[in-house]
């Protein structure tokens, strides 16, 4: 029996290839006006009529995201290990970051501009600010929950603290680390564009506001196309990372994964009980 | 001038490898407190093989961190003599491997905390690894291993440094009788050694009988040394001494010590 060529198309092809004909017939069905919903031949059009623009706006959004996103790493992480072996690190900086997290973040991004001008900077600090915390959160998490017999394997073997953390505390803390990394990498991209609409000449979030200021709907919705793809690409890399960095987690296992029903289930399917809630 | 104050002359060859001095230790304080040992007084010869044998909850555990200095007595005082805490393996319950590291690199950690990782350790680890059975499974995840695989691993990480004391809290507990009767085997075959001392906890009497030059009963409520038996057996002991009347004599009197202790409670 030969097999139907389409069958090969991955699922998530076919996703995408649906939310546009849904699209297409609502602006067809319904009559939506351009200037609300443009049809997809229209948006297609311009994203690849006009692909350079949107790979040089959407290149300087992913370079911003990503600084922010590895600065958010590194920082997050050191003040991380010096919240988990320091108590006054604990009660200050801890307790400061928590109050700053509970401040609206975006309302900050003016107070940036000002100080940090209307360059790259004020989108990076903006990046940083708003992905850091998870990053921290979810470290420290981890890095607190040594198992208790881990604990006294590292006493007896009699190491320095340093090895503890090195050797078990850091290694025990990597999935919770890549948990808080998958948040903080499309919080940094958030933060890039929030930072890109109070003030900006280059990136996606430019693009969108001087299109919409421009009634272009057309342009806004092909830059949020585009900063789909690179949310989907960020988060698949970090998928990647997870793969290649704890492939030892419950949640990387073979079995973790419930096997695929024979028929596709109706519903929702229930969540594995082996699988880590939090990854 | 320099004091008078000398420190003692080392022994050179300590007769003892645990001078363990009344110790007690009770947890918390108050109306809470808890004694979970009282007046332990036991010295653990060099070269023995020792079995702590007692009701759950009747101090093991604790006495065997406090060896390994995992905890801190009460009362009393505990002294190793040789190498000290840095002469120790720590066998646990739970094997406590870490699942980030392969089975020989899970053996060699210890020697990593100590920076003394080698080449030839690395050897060293690998035929260690092929005197417990584990040959095929140097480089295979923890998890891909059964319960006793992972034990005989565990046990591997213990002996890597060349321990003079081998601590031991039930690591065969949760292992089927037959499986536990072949790690019984291979463990036994690591002495007599006049340089390595064990000290071994379980619930089982055979296994205690089996294994040790001297077993230690507990009692509880609170935890106190009731009875030590020697256990006259040469070495190495096939599994078959378990049959001997001499075997059956001594663990009836392990049994009727154990349960003249639980009785009281009841
Ligand atoms: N960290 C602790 N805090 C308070 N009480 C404790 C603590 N650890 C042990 N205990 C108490 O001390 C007593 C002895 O505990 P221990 O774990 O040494 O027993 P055990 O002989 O090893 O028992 P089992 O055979 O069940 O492992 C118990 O009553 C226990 O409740
Ligand atoms: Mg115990």
């Amino acid at each position: 029996m030969k097999k139907n060529p389409l069958a090969y198309i991955p699922m998530q092809v076919w996703t995408i290839v649906g939310i546009f004909a849904v699209w297409q017939a609502c602006v067809m069905v319904l009559d939506i006006k351009p200037i609300i919903l443009p049809p997809v031949p229209k948006v297609l059009g311009e994203l690849f009529g006009n692909f350079g623009l949107y790979l040089r706006h959407g290149g300087h959004t992913l370079g911003n995201t990503l600084i922010a996103f590895a600065i958010s790493v590194v920082a997050g992480v050191g003040m991380a290990i010096g919240i988990v072996y320091s108590k006054f690190l604990e009660k200050t900086l801890y307790t400061l970051l928590v109050t700053v997290n509970n401040v609206p973040k975006v309302a900050l991004a003016p107070l940036f501009v000002i100080w940090l001008g209307t360059g790259n900077a004020s989108k990076i600090a903006m990046g940083v600010l708003i992905s850091i915390f998870a990053i921290v959160i979810d470290t420290v998490l981890g890095l607190r929950s040594l198992h208790p017999d881990l604990i006294d394997l590292g006493r007896a073997m009699r190491g320095s603290e340093f090895k503890v953390l090195m050797k078990l505390r850091l290694p025990n803390a990597m999935p919770s680390i890549l948990a808080g990394m998958k948040v903080a990498i499309s919080l940094a991209l958030v933060g890039a564009i929030v930072g890109e609409f109070v003030a900006a000449q280059n990136g996606l979030g430019f693009v969108i506001l001087s299109s919409q200021g421009a009634f272009r709907t057309d342009r806004v919705y092909a830059s949020i196309i585009v900063l789909a793809a690179i949310g989907t690409a960020l988060y698949y890399m970090m998928e990647y990372a997870e793969a290649k960095l704890i492939p030892w987690h419950e949640s990387r296992r073979s079995h973790a994964r419930p096997t695929a029903p024979s028929k596709p289930a109706k519903g929702p399917v229930a969540q594995p009980v082996a699988s880590d809630a939090k990854a | 001038m320099t004091e008078t104050l000398t420190a003692p002359a080392p022994e050179t060859h300590p007769r003892y490898a645990i001078e363990i001095d009344g110790v007690g230790k009770t947890y918390g304080s108050g109306d809470g407190a808890v004694t979970a040992l009282d007046l332990v007084n036991l010295d653990v010869r060099k070269g023995e093989f020792i079995s702590l044998l007692g009701p759950s909850g009747c101090g093991k555990t604790t006495l065997l961190r406090m060896i390994a200095g995992l905890e801190d007595p009460t009362q009393g005082s505990i002294w190793l003599p040789g190498r000290g805490l840095d002469g120790l393996g720590f066998v646990f319950q739970r094997d406590a491997l870490v699942n980030w590291r392969t089975i020989i690199e899970n053996v060699l950690l210890p020697l990593e905390f100590k920076g003394r990782r080698t080449k030839a350790a690395y050897q060293r680890a690998r035929d260690l690894l092929a005197t417990f059975g584990l040959a095929e499974f140097e480089d295979r995840n923890p998890w891909e291993l059964s319960g006793g695989m992972r034990q005989r691993a565990a046990i591997c990480r213990a002996m890597i440094d060349d321990p003079q004391l081998l601590l031991m809290d039930e690591p065969f507990g949760a292992l089927d009788a037959l499986t536990r009767d072949d790690l019984n085997f291979e463990l036994q075959a690591l002495w007599p050694d006049p340089e390595k001392t064990a000290v071994f906890v379980t619930h089982s009497i055979n296994e205690a009988v089996y294994l040790s030059d001297r077993v230690v009963v507990i009692s509880d409520k609170p935890g106190r040394i009731v009875d030590i038996t020697e256990i006259p057996f040469e070495r190495p002991r096939p599994l078959e001494i378990r049959e001997e009347p001499e075997f059956g004599r001594i663990a009836r009197h392990l049994r009727g010590v154990l349960d003249g202790h639980s009785a009281r409670r009841a």
